[in-house]
């Protein structure tokens, strides 16, 4: 499969503090990506990088072979790199629906705008609140709604940061299905969690972060029990 | 094809533009044939007021309001927009409607700017940079002897303007067509892509641009407007009056305003500065009248403070319509 999104010796320095050093990562068109590692090691930090929220930082991003550094992160959901946040952040004022719309009436389908955003309601089993406001949903509608708004235009690479954070484990298993549903329908994901049960039930490939380093790359099974890592989450022995 | 059936999946597409134009006309022109009945001159005088205001509310509310960016510049705009018509007049001749037309520009250009050198600031920080613009605007125009200084300056008015009664309904009648234009743009642009992209940024801006909405040139286009249409509120001020000063043009009681009656009525929407303005500046007018014009800021602090404390989302909040 073709490469989708290559990082090169990215890095990232907050004054004296570095939070990002020199990662690089290939992923693959379709791959289900995993992204672990304890708070503070630079996971989200990558992400932003990624996503184009830290407008500066060392290193190459690539999309689809297109270089992605100085483009504002609207440019970059525009050419298919779609997001979500830790914690949700709906537009409060406007209903569900408009929520979904909002992502489409900037990208050049406006005219398809509604057809479209209730497709994206419906793939999350939002269509029968539509016309609700965003505070009228539970915790786990309101992940819903964000990943809804974040397939709105048909993302080539979709990052879901800690998606699951504070849900139960049945509302967890619930977003598992989500993901892997998209993924199954061509969607490059991911996911950043701390919840193991769902890096483990959704990633086929699993890195782990470590100091704002980069300290395993591999499957899932095999990642887990390097020592490394579990000297990361545990403490050394 | 959507699985789920609304009420009206395309409705939020469908917003019908000839039923507002139609009443927004008919209102005024049942207005201005109400003062045409009373017939007295000061029904121009104070309408001309009110409707200042619903023009400079309605323009604020654009990036205030849709955005959530606070411009605490307004006066500043204004001024300009009335200082732009003294200068065409001086300069090329140019009588209020050219002047109104080359007000629209300025302060446009001049939005268009300040958005570009203050937009990358939020919250309080935006609010202070734009209250700054007002101060570097107002010392610029008390050191400039061509549009009168500190002195002012005078704009001699005809009597009658034919085929108007006086000169009261003359300008009284370009105040009521900008009001209309204002709140059609005002309403156009709430339900428009623009609109929708500004609540956007105004519910959360970090979402909006990561979905995709293009922030920085949307706020652009919004303090563009916003600036024009504060400018045409001041262009007709020197008309008005006869007579502008720097004090007059850039008083703290257009920047309060401004702000105090879009919050009333219902920040966010159309209607909202329209309802507060025509309330706050009727009991403004009804208290320079029995009692004093010293007493205008005083009144609109405490309604502000009143509505602040038990009705947040202004007066149609009450009503569920935001």
């Amino acid at each position: 499969m073709s490469i989708l999104l290559k990082a090169e010796r990215v890095g990232k320095r907050f004054g004296g503090f570095v939070a990002l050093q020199e990662v690089d990562l290939e992923l693959r068109t379709g791959e289900r990506l995993g992204l672990i590692g304890p708070n503070g090691s630079g996971k989200s930090t990558f992400v932003n990088c990624i996503s184009g929220d830290f407008a500066q930082h060392d290193g190459q991003v690539t999309l689809a072979g297109q270089p992605l550094n100085g483009l504002k992160p609207n440019e970059r959901a525009r050419r298919g790199l779609a997001r979500t946040f830790q914690l949700p952040q709906p537009f409060n004022s406007l209903s569900v629906l408009e929520n979904v719309r909002i992502p489409l009436l900037f990208s050049g389908a406006a005219a398809e705008a509604t057809p479209r955003a209730m497709e994206c309601l419906d793939q999350v089993e939002l269509g029968p609140k539509a016309l609700k406001l965003p505070r009228e949903l539970t915790q786990v509608e309101q992940r819903r709604l964000e990943l809804a708004r974040a397939i709105a235009l048909r993302p080539q690479l979709l990052i879901a940061d800690e998606a699951m954070a504070g849900l139960s484990n049945a509302e967890v298993d619930e977003i598992v299905a989500l993901l892997l549903r998209l993924n199954g329908q061509g969607v490059t994901i991911i996911m950043i969690e701390h919840i193991m049960r769902a890096v483990t039930a959704f990633a086929e490939r699993l890195i782990v972060f470590v100091a704002g380093r980069k300290i395993a790359d591999g499957v899932p099974r095999e990642v887990l029990a390097l020592r490394e890592v579990e000297d990361a989450y545990l403490g050394k022995q | 094809m959507s699985a789920t059936t609304l009420t009206d999946p395309r409705g939020a597409d469908r917003i019908r533009h000839l039923p507002f134009w139609l009443g927004a006309v008919g209102v005024a022109l049942a207005v201005f044939l109400a003062l045409r009945l009373i017939g007295n001159e000061y029904g121009y005088y104070a309408g001309y007021f009110v409707l200042q205001y619903v023009v400079l509310a309605s323009a604020w509310n654009i990036l205030g309001g849709y955005a959530g960016y606070v411009n605490f510049g307004a006066a500043g705009f204004l001024a300009a927009g009335a200082y732009t018509a003294i200068f065409v007049r001086k300069a090329f001749g140019f009588d209020l409607i050219p002047g109104i037309l080359c007000a629209a520009v300025v302060t446009g250009l001049l939005g268009l700017g300040t958005g570009y050198l203050t937009l990358r600031l939020r919250g309080v920080y935006f609010s202070i940079a734009t209250l700054c613009l007002a101060v570097v605007l107002q010392t610029l125009v008390v050191n400039w002897d061509y549009v009168g200084g500190s002195r002012g300056a005078y704009v001699i008015r005809p009597m009658t303007i034919p085929p108007f009664a006086s000169y009261g309904e003359y300008i009284f009648l370009v105040m009521l067509a900008l009001a209309v234009i204002t709140v059609g743009i005002a309403r156009t642009v709430e339900v428009s892509r623009l609109g929708r992209g500004l609540q956007a940024i105004r519910d959360n801006e970090r979402a909006a641009e990561a979905v995709g909405v293009p922030t920085l040139r949307l706020k652009l286009m919004a303090t563009a407007l916003c600036g024009a249409l504060m400018g045409v509120a001041g262009a007709p001020l020197p008309y008005y009056s006869g007579y502008l000063n720097p004090d007059a043009a850039f008083s703290l009681a257009f920047a309060v305003n401004a702000i105090a009656m879009p919050l009333i009525g219902g920040a966010g929407t159309w209607a909202g500065p329209v309802i507060g303005a025509v309330l706050l500046a009727s009991l403004q007018q009804a208290a320079t009248v029995t009692i004093s014009s010293a007493l205008n800021l005083w009144i609109v602090g405490w309604i502000l403070v009143i509505f602040v404390t038990i009705a947040p989302r202004g007066i149609l909040g009450w009503f569920g319509k935001r």
